[in-house]
């Protein structure tokens, strides 16, 4: 050891020695090279007088910026008018804002004409626009204009091309140049080049189109939409594919695509290229030279082996089994593939080079998928190899929530569309990028309610809020006798008890007028009475979600006259809800199930060991819940509920579990030995059969209960299926989700000492 | 390829070989001291010779007055007016920038000259400050570079940031004659004032080709979106006044307006809102009569009234920022200085750096027709939202609208966004306060899925050398009926675990991991082994738990993914003696962790654990043989920023036969070292991330007056 140690110090040693001494014009030369990365930076010079250099512009430049000579800003805008029409539209030049101002945002669909026919797709626009809450039927209401005349394929080589179309717009008196109109379309252009040409001029006509190009995009006013295919559901949409998260991705493929390579034409210097990173391990790339009649004329050396290849895998088993996939582009710049990839949570690496992002105004794509460029697809493998396995994990999950929240079905597409467009009209009132991008997504999240992050339920743990420590107790009375019934007094007796009672309403939905103000009970906090709406709008169950101003807590703890509650239930019941703000949390709860002889859902309110409903006779839940009630659901689906006993409780658990996803929360309850209230007689006809709010009676059944027939219980029961078997219908799909547990309290039972408890109230008999 | 990312190893624990340390860091040094030699000696021989070829970089004392004169011929090459049609796929040539693993692009500046025409004179003024502070910004950047060859983008020296300043044409060919220009490819040019009179065109007028702008007036028809960036107009008045930044909350005034040239039509209808208003409405102009001396930049009057700028935008709510002859106004930067919230009303004007800034968190848009409307479209604004636009207004100017080296540093990044968008920043990264940054989570479970119960779960059993009741565990495990897989942790290495056929047979697979050390940490390696996202990590001397209660634990489990559901509750509570935290394991009513000792949670937390576990927690959990459950608690706590769910009432843990078998007993000195652990903990996190609660999760039917035969999960001890 010791030896070598000296041989090499030496060596160093004699090798300084030469440097030192040969200064030779060799060597510095190679210096020059060699040490050309250890040399300081060539930075910009420090200059000895920067601090005497001039500033860009003299300060009364810079603070007193106008031009007496300048036309005024009114004929500015005037004039603006005449310039920017057509291709250079803005919401501010070809959008006549004035029409929504009266009536608000509303959407006018022109009657269908008997010998047009539609297709598929394009009547399910038009039937999710006549679903919506923005629908109306009358002209001179309306804000936005949709043509009835399909105007989705606009290849004129295909047999749903339609003819004429200029002619027959000029015919239409609403047409007005387009102002105000929003044309759907899905295929432009033809072969060879696949020009974005609708083959009709639009004038200053929204373009909600497929595969725009960012040249052809009007900012601000056009609109991307997806391609979707003729069988994309109407509504409701199937879910996602990622079931589990996990980390690193368990997936066999790392990249994969199987598609067509085209040999000629627009979009075949990208497909042509894809073989290359094909390395049949964890990268496959498939391509096929089959399509088309006569591709076997422009067939090269590769087609055979490649299309052998081809065969051996499985487009659906790729995509199911695969981290990353590759979406390029086709003959145009959008591709069905986008969306199977989305579903799929197969995170998608786009080669479509200047295609402008479905709804890129609103989504945050960054989040969900690669952009890839397609000059650069030799780099995908190594870029995505790099991407940290928890970042692949986040995208993952956000391309199965923003497929779920604005792409699953043709309703939510549309929408969408709508959404942007109305967020434009009022910039103050509109959706910041983080609700487009955050759960529940934009849809969901109404700005009417309100434009401040922390108002919302769904938002504390991305802001680090929590919600507001007091809650609205929220009574309903519709007890005919127009005095105040011993139970009533009670119960707000037990509210008003609550060290977390804000104030209690008193939603008082009789024809007679209410006690007057001495006949109430004297309470520490304010109480209120609201006089139902009513009247004003006929029967109405679903009056007890209106947004009242109010109310003016995050949370609402909504009552029944007939409801029992203690003050320490209530207690616990808030402390719970605090954690849960964003979920409905609550005492007795119900339970849906599929009923597979009947072929349809099934209700029950026998004990059962889960629970998908919790009843809003004793509930807490958060304040903006009234308003997505009232905002978000169109007129007929409330008026539907209104119709059905008992039915405005399950829409409002179906609203709440579609938004979050999640089932209600139960939490522990008093026993309560009393016997059922016999059943009100509402003071409207018809309309106040709720059922008590108490447990009942026990009454084991495990799974579907037996048929209920025959009884006034039976026919309100059977009322509640129907409900939601409605619901389930409008939806698209059965947004209930069933919980298997119930929260107590810590020591909830346990045989401690009754003083340790801090909720020993909830276990007395 | 290497990768930025940090590699993990998916094998297991490995022992790191034991190195001969002490060769190698005599080697090491004396090759240090032999290469540093030979460095500072090839330094000092050869650097001045070296650089001849660009020495007018290097020599520090030197005047822009005195750089090199490149004359322009009067017949030079323009380029062809800017290309409205330029996108980044189209006129960016990103072959220049190429695939490296920092995901940054490299920068050049070209050298400063002086450009003359025929005859002599100047094509443009001197570089101006500003000009000058943002060049240097760019080269103390990482983005720089002083290799032609090497950069993907090219800023030139000329400054074009005042129209007004250029000859328009002699500029242009100035730019034609760079070196690098091919038609303006991948060339980056600032401007803050463009346009001139009498159109007042709302780009920069030079002809510039292909060349990106980054301009501070941009209308939505000249705006490229994703080509051009788009820029404030700095304010010099920035750097001079020291606006310390005020809480946000109500203020004097309503609105303000401070603009001095602003166009009669615009005075007049803020006028007519100041009528309507009184007092809250405040509408400043230019001070007529001022004793000489003072600069009128610096004071603005109503009436008789002097009011010192911009001090006086922190008296107001909103303060009004009207377009001018331009679009863009250096008042939007002193406004958002001074933690006022801009109501801008500019049709068409592209906001400063919109393509990443949410500036609908800022500030408040309104169209130039509503603006008699503007006072009622304020008061609609939510109070709370206020005082957060507030913050984020002044949050902006901090961060973007500063100085010139934020501008320069912005710009760049944006570029460099659009280069690589797989590592771009992200919204939250430009867009939340730093305080937002601080006391917010971003769950990395945060799709709301309920994992199919067909999965399972994968227990873990951590066990030294307590076989019998091992086996005990093992047996009473196995008969839950969502267990997929048993994984048992071998933590002794002077002994070998019982032979195969000693095991006690069990429905699942049973694996035995050994491991190389005796760590408590090994207990949450992701193991390749563990294939549910349910963890099951239980002791080996838990054996009191029935099958419905680890059943029930698990369908818990599956309702709260994200968080850790467990048996044992333990609390934290601040010690207001001592002033610091404690450890609390008294049967109270409230929760804030679960042992690990019988908890389900996602193997995701395994991984984070492992590799994400901040400070020095996880070696000195390991040196300290104690608290590992705590660190996992604290870390799945400060990641999701969700409460544990404590399940069913159990709560002795300990079986009478096995609590004297070791030393991790619950005495005195025991609880002293958990409490040790949370205040080092929370020391090592910066907060109190654990989440008190009031609840535990029963089954639906727990202790209801209901058939026990009929309830899914009958059998649920009790304590």
């Amino acid at each position: 050891m010791q030896t070598r140690k000296k041989y090499i110090f030496l060596t160093f040693l004699a090798a300084w020695l030469l440097l030192f001494s040969f200064g030779g014009d060799q060597l510095r030369r190679f210096a020059f090279f060699s040490g050309r990365k250890t040399e300081a930076r060539r930075n910009w010079p420090r200059w000895t007088d920067r601090s005497l250099l001039k500033s860009f512009a003299n300060p009364e430049e810079l603070q007193s910026d106008g031009d007496p000579s300048l036309p005024s800003p009114r004929e500015r805008r005037a004039a603006r008018l005449n310039v920017y029409k057509n291709s250079r539209c803005r919401m501010e030049t070809c959008f006549n804002f004035s029409r929504c101002e009266k009536h608000g945002f509303k959407v006018f669909t022109y009657p269908r004409e008997r010998d047009q026919p539609l297709s598929e797709s394009y009547s399910k626009i038009l039937t999710s626009i006549e679903r919506s809450r923005y629908y109306t039927p009358n002209p001179e209401e309306a804000c936005l204009f949709i043509l009835s005349i399909d105007t989705l394929d606009r290849d004129h080589l295909s047999s749903q091309y339609v003819w004429n179309v200029d002619e027959k717009i000029r015919g239409f008196p609403l047409w007005n140049g387009g102002r105000n109109h929003l044309i759907f379309n899905l295929y432009s252009g033809t072969w060879p080049n696949y020009t974005e040409d609708l083959g009709f001029d639009i004038g200053q006509a929204i373009l909600a189109k497929a595969s725009f190009y960012t040249q052809n995009f009007r900012p601000g006013f056009d609109i991307s939409i997806p391609l979707f295919s003729k069988d994309h559901p109407q509504r409701g949409g199937e879910r996602g594919w990622l079931y589990q998260d996990s980390v690193p991705p368990k997936k066999k493929y790392l990249l994969v695509f199987k598609g067509k390579r085209y040999l000629t034409g627009i979009g075949s210097g990208t497909r042509n290229a894809l073989h290359h990173i094909h390395n049949g391990k964890d990268i496959v790339s498939l391509t096929t030279c089959k399509h088309g009649k006569d591709w076997e004329k422009h067939k090269d050396t590769r087609c055979d082996k490649d299309n052998v290849n081809y065969e051996k895998f499985d487009y659906q088993e790729l995509l199911h089994n695969s981290t990353f996939c590759i979406v390029p582009r086709g003959r145009r710049l959008g591709s069905f593939r986008f969306l199977e990839a989305l579903q799929a949570a197969c995170i998608p690496v786009l080669l479509s080079d200047g295609w402008e992002l479905p709804f890129a105004e609103a989504i945050d794509w960054g989040k969900a998928v690669i952009v890839g460029n397609e000059k650069l697809l030799l780099q995908i493998p190594s870029i995505v190899r790099c991407i940290h396995p928890e970042r692949v994990l986040a995208f993952q999950q956000q391309t199965q929530f923003l497929w779920d929240a604005y792409f699953s079905s043709v309703d939510k597409i549309v929408h969408t569309t709508l959404e942007i467009i109305k967020d434009r009209l009022l910039p103050h009132r509109s959706r910041s990028r983080f609700l487009w991008n955050v759960l529940p997504g934009g849809l969901l999240a109404l700005p009417e309610f309100s434009t401040h992050l922390g108002d919302f339920p769904f938002y504390h743990l991305q802001r680090g809020s929590s919600p507001s420590e007091k809650f609205t107790a929220f009574i309903r009375v519709i007890s005919p006798s127009g005095s105040l019934s011993q139970p009533l007094l009670r119960l707000i007796q037990a509210v008003s008890g609550s060290q977390f009672c804000a104030q209690i309403l008193v939603l008082w939905s009789c024809e007679k007028p209410p006690p007057p103000s001495g006949k109430w009970p004297q309470t520490s906090v304010p109480l209120n009475i609201i006089q139902g709406r009513g009247k004003v709008r006929g029967a109405g169950l679903s009056d007890r979600f209106f947004p009242y101003a109010a109310i003016r807590t995050d949370a609402v703890l909504s009552l029944d006259e007939h409801t029992s509650l203690s003050t320490s239930e209530v207690d616990f019941a808030f402390v719970v809800w605090r954690s849960f703000p964003e979920r409905i949390v609550g005492f007795p709860a119900r339970s849906h199930f599929w009923d597979p002889e009947q072929r349809r859902w099934g209700y029950t309110s026998k004990w059962t060991n889960e629970l998908s409903i919790v009843l809003t006779a004793a509930a807490f839940y958060h304040r903006y819940y009234h308003s997505l009630f009232t905002g978000y659901l169109p007129a007929g689906l409330r008026e539907l509920a209104d119709g059905l006993a008992a039915c405005e409780d399950i829409l409002m658990n179906v609203l709440v579990a579609a938004v979050t996803k999640l089932p209600p929360i139960k939490v522990t309850q008093r026993k309560q030995h009393k016997e059922n209230v016999p059943q009100q007689v509402g003071c409207k006809e018809g309309s106040a059969e709720t059922p008590p709010a108490g447990e009942q009676s026990p009454s084991p059944q495990r799974s579907p209960p037996a048929k209920v027939k025959g009884t006034a219980g039976g026919r309100r029961f059977s009322q509640q299926q129907d409900c939601l078997n409605q619901l389930v219908d409008w939806f698209g799909y059965m947004p209930l989700v069933s919980s298997q547990l119930r929260l107590d309290p810590v020591l909830y039972k346990d045989q401690v000492s009754v003083l340790r408890k801090k909720y020993a109230r909830l276990e007395r008999p | 390829i290497m990768c930025a990312s940090a590699k993990y190893n998916t094998r297991g624990p490995a022992l790191i070989p034991r190195m001969k340390t002490k060769h190698r860091i005599y080697y090491i040094t004396l090759f240090s001291i032999v290469l540093l030699g030979l460095i500072a000696t090839g330094m000092f021989q050869f650097w001045p010779h070296s650089i001849e070829s660009s020495s007018d970089w290097t020599i520090e004392k030197r005047s822009v007055h005195d750089v090199p004169v490149v004359k322009l011929p009067a017949d030079s090459p323009i380029p062809e007016r800017g290309d409205l049609s330029c996108r980044m796929h189209t006129c960016f040539d990103v072959y220049r920038c190429g695939f490296n693993p920092k995901n940054k692009i490299k920068v050049y500046i070209y050298s400063l000259k002086n450009y003359v025409d025929e005859y002599g004179t100047s094509v443009s003024n001197t570089i101006s400050r500003e000009y000058n502070e943002l060049l240097t910004a760019i080269s103390d950047s990482e983005f720089y570079t002083d290799d032609v060859n090497r950069a993907c983008l090219f800023v030139p020296s000329i400054d074009v940031l005042n129209q007004n300043a250029l000859r328009i044409k002699e500029t242009a060919q100035a730019l034609a004659q760079l070196s690098r220009w091919d038609r303006g490819t991948n060339h980056l040019l600032f401007n803050m004032l463009p346009g001139g009179p009498p159109d007042y065109n709302t780009a920069l007028d030079v002809p510039r080709d292909r060349a990106l702008l980054a301009g501070g007036g941009f209308s939505t028809w000249t705006y490229r979106q994703g080509y051009d960036v788009s820029i404030p107009v700095y304010s010099p008045l920035s750097g001079e006044v020291d606006l310390p930044e005020r809480g946000p909350g109500p203020r004097r005034y309503f609105i303000l307006s401070s603009q001095m040239a602003l166009h009669p039509e615009y005075r007049s209808e803020l006028e007519a809102l100041q009528a309507e208003n009184g007092e809250s409405v405040l509408i400043l102009d230019k001070c007529t009569n001022l004793s000489d001396g003072v600069p009128a930049v610096r004071k603005r009057c109503h009436k008789n009234q002097v009011f010192d700028y911009p001090q006086v935008l922190q008296e107001s709510t909103f303060c009004v920022v009207v377009r001018g002859a331009r679009l863009g106004q250096a008042v939007l930067s002193d406004v958002l200085q001074a933690g006022c919230v801009p109501v801008i009303i500019a049709d068409s004007y592209i906001l400063p750096f919109s393509e990443v800034l949410d500036w609908k968190r800022a500030s408040v848009v309104i169209p130039e027709e509503k603006m008699p409307e503007m006072y009622s479209i304020l008061q609609s604004v939510p109070q709370r939202q206020i005082e957060e636009m507030q913050r984020q207004a002044r949050w902006f100017w901090e961060a973007y609208f500063r100085s010139m080296k934020a501008i320069a540093l912005a710009t760049l990044q944006i570029i460099n966004d659009r280069i690589y968008p797989y590592a771009a920043i992200s919204y939250e990264e430009w867009n939340d306060p730093p305080a937002v940054k601080w006391s917010s989570v971003s769950n990395p479970l945060f799709l709301p899925l309920i994992p199919p119960q067909s999965q399972g779960f994968t227990a873990i059993v951590l066990t030294y050398d307590r076989v019998e009741s091992l086996f005990r565990v093992i047996t009473e495990v196995s008969k839950v009926p969502s267990l997929s897989k048993l994984l048992v942790v071998w933590n002794n290495q002077n002994k070998n675990p019982p032979e195969d056929s000693l095991w006690p047979k069990i429905r699942v697979p049973l694996k035995v991991v050994r491991t190389a050390e005796n760590k408590l940490s090994n207990r949450f390696f992701p193991y390749d082994e563990i294939e549910t996202e349910a963890v099951l990590a239980i002791d080996d001397d838990i054996i009191m738990l029935t099958s419905d209660e680890l059943q029930f634990g698990y369908e818990v489990w599956r309702e709260f993914p994200d968080r850790l559901v467990g048996y044992p509750g333990r609390l934290h509570l601040w010690d207001h003696e001592m002033n610091k935290w404690k450890y609390e394991s008294e049967w109270t009513n409230e929760v804030s962790m679960v042992l690990t000792g019988a908890a389900f949670y996602h193997k995701y937390f395994n991984y984070l654990y492992t590799y994400k576990m901040p400070g020095d927690i996880k070696n000195w959990v390991d040196a300290h043989m104690n608290c590992e459950d705590i660190a996992m608690n604290f870390l799945v706590a400060n990641v999701t920023g969700k409460s544990v769910i404590k399940v069913t009432p159990r709560k002795k843990f300990k079986c009478p036969e096995c609590t004297a078998i070791d030393g991790l007993s619950l005495d005195q000195t025991h609880m002293v070292e958990r409490s040790e652990c949370i205040n080092k903990f929370a020391s090592v996190f910066g907060t109190m991330p654990l989440k008190v609660v009031e609840h535990r999760a029963d089954p639906v039917l727990y202790k209801d007056d209901f058939p026990e035969k009929l309830k899914s999960f009958p059998n649920i001890g009790s304590l």
